[in-house]
């Protein structure tokens, strides 16, 4: 366990320095220049002099060598400054600290739903095989793992409006401020994607604990006459369960990329929302900074799952 | 142990696939009768492709055809979808979108997988130095998630059509790679290839005749659900406004600003290419599993 510990604390490195490496070479290398993209596009209309460029150019240091500008960016990075953005005199970083608790929330809100949904739809439906309510779930949970999760949240949204003239906050509240309005804003983007996720889990438990039940130990388990309630909550379900659950981890990849989607439909103001605006007025700083967050955070989570698997399961050693 | 479980899957499917032996035509019919809904999604899906193709005959009005007497409207008998707020025919542009949507996905679907399948079948049969290095790589591709990369390349190439095929590709990549080296690993290790290297078969050779054909099935599984992701990320993109670049039609952007609109949101352009989007990755997702069910009878029942 310490080896392997070690072995892929170290593996995290070269991914940590990959990951900067990719998103600086397509923010600097690709587009050209920044300035350039920043005054194309939507803005192209702005006329804006070579001059006017050059300057802006040297008040962002982008007329140093690339490695040097790379260098400043993660030394920076290291001591917590996110740098500014573009349009708006305000630092990155206090844009992270005001929206990501946002963010945060709804991304825990969503896993704890897509437990409350998914397993126990996948648990009944395993336990009782080929009943009408087997086939009924397992009908909703294709259903639902075909329904991109931001239509769910368009869908919501245009229900609440239309029906309930109900519109979700669109200004930031803590849930330590005003929970009525927090939860109001966080619940249902939380549920949407919480409803995604949980459809892939409970499709997943009941592979799993269909599997378990043909092993062995549960023959013996029913063999020795243990109480069929025993042997599925102590035997089946414990051993069944606690992969999908630690797997579950693993799908926060598609739920921060879905989250900003779902954000941007439901208009929470969260890091997603944030990361799109960004894009739209090509502010690179921002979409830089940002990307690195979501990559960052999905790394060390996937770091997590993988420390907790190798705990939980003594045979996973790579 | 995730791994090992897609090893085994994925060498069981191997093994499946040298069986089906035939005739197009009897394989379809054995695959209809053993799978209806199966028949029945791919039933529906060439339907879209004809749909996709046959657009421009099929579709009542141009897709960028506007009418100004006509915006907003909700579904009437003459625009049965609605209008959008340029007075554009709803239908005509969730039909138009199909051609669109499924372009981008299959080209997206084609590109990822062709290179994550000579990728995977290069670093799993060559191992060692390289097979290290291409794992950092693939390490990175996946740490990011896969609608940020996205959008982050889309940034950096600017949106339209082939710059949404490329990020999309992207994001598919590593996924294939790791599939198809698992394969390899254990398609390696087996007699007929140690067989092929006793008599002096070069490793290109050994690759492409030996190993390669054992990933195809394994690779055919996942095409399907990879279309339907590929459908989500093209859907998920235009909505965000960094996909397919107006005034063209795709299933995303249809749907994109909708709710930005105006304050009475008009459900039927949110309605009908979102019903659009969900059918199809639907039809993808049953047809992969009862296409992965035929291929390897052993886990019909087992996994869905």
């Amino acid at each position: 366990m310490q080896t392997y510990t070690i072995r892929r604390l170290l593996l995290i490195v070269p991914t940590i320095l990959g990951v900067t490496l990719l998103i600086f070479a397509a923010m600097r290398i690709l587009p050209g220049d920044p300035v350039e993209a920043m005054f194309s596009g939507e803005l192209g209309s702005l006329t804006v002099s070579d001059e006017e460029k050059r300057l802006v150019r040297e008040s962002l240091g982008l007329h140093r060598p690339l490695a040097v500008q790379y260098a400043s960016w993660i030394v920076d990075i290291l001591k917590g400054d996110l740098g500014t953005s573009f349009w708006r005199p305000e630092p990155i970083r206090k844009v992270f600290e005001r929206r990501a608790p946002i963010t945060g929330q709804i991304a825990l809100f969503s896993i704890l739903f897509s437990w409350l949904i998914g397993l126990p739809i996948g648990i009944l439906s395993a336990v009782r095989r080929n009943s009408a309510l087997d086939y009924l779930s397992r009908f909703l949970v294709t259903l639902f793992m075909a329904v991109p999760s931001f239509l769910i949240g368009i869908t919501i949204v245009t229900v609440g409006v239309l029906f309930f003239t109900w519109r979700p906050p669109i200004t930031i509240v803590y849930l330590w401020e005003d929970p009525v309005q927090n939860l109001q804003m966080t619940v249902i983007p939380a549920l949407v994607l919480g409803i995604s996720l949980g459809a892939i889990l409970a499709r997943m438990s009941r592979a799993t604990i269909l599997e378990v039940f043909r092993e062995d130990y549960v023959r013996t388990g029913r063999a020795k006459g243990l109480n069929e309630r025993v042997v599925v909550w102590r035997h089946v379900l414990k051993n069944a369960l606690l992969p999908v659950i630690t797997v579950s981890g693993l799908h926060l990849g598609s739920l921060l990329g879905g989250s900003v989607a779902v954000e941007v439909a439901l208009g929470v103001p969260g890091l997603g929302k944030s990361l799109v605006q960004g894009m739209e007025e090509r502010d690179w700083m921002l979409i830089q900074n940002l990307v690195l967050i979501y990559a960052m955070a999905f790394v060390f989570v996937n770091l997590l799952i993988d420390l907790a698997y190798a705990w939980i399961d003594p045979r996973i050693r790579y | 142990m995730r791994e090992i479980d897609g090893d085994q899957e994925a060498a069981a499917l191997a093994v499946a696939s040298r069986r089906a032996r035939g005739g197009l035509t009897s394989i379809a019919r054995q695959f209809a009768v053993g799978s209806p809904v199966g028949a029945v999604s791919a039933a529906f899906l060439i339907g879209l492709v004809v749909l996709g193709v046959f657009a421009n005959q099929i579709a009542p009005f141009g897709p960028l055809e506007t009418n100004y007497d006509h915006i907003r409207e909700a579904p009437t008998p003459e625009y049965v979808f609605g209008t959008d707020s340029l007075g554009r025919d709803v239908l005509s542009r969730v039909i138009h979108g199909t051609r669109v949507s499924l372009w981008v996905a299959i080209m997206a679907v084609a590109i990822s997988k062709a290179i994550g399948f000579a990728w995977g079948v290069l670093t799993g049969y060559l191992g060692g130095k390289f097979d290290l290095i291409s794992q950092r790589f693939l390490d990175v591709l996946i740490s990011f998630p896969g609608v940020i990369l996205a959008l982050l390349l889309l940034v950096a190439l600017g949106t339209g059509m082939t710059t949404v095929i490329i990020a999309i590709a992207t994001t598919g990549i590593a996924g294939t790679t790791r599939v198809v080296r698992s394969v390899t690993l254990s398609v390696r290790e087996m007699f007929f290839v140690e067989a092929a290297r006793s008599i002096g078969a070069s490793p290109l050779r050994i690759m492409v005749y030996h190993v390669a054909p054992q990933c195809i099935a394994p690779l055919l599984v996942l095409v399907s659900a990879s279309l339907g992701a590929a459908i989500f990320a093209e859907a998920a993109l235009s909505f965000l406004g960094m996909g397919i670049p107006p005034p063209a039609p795709s299933w995303g952007n249809i749907l994109g600003g909708t709710l930005a609109q105006s304050f009475q949101p008009p459900w039927w352009l949110a309605l009908f290419p979102g019903l659009a989007i969900t059918f199809t990755i639907l039809a993808l997702n049953l047809f992969g599993d009862a296409l992965r069910d035929h291929l390897d009878p052993k886990l019909r029942g087992t996994l869905d």
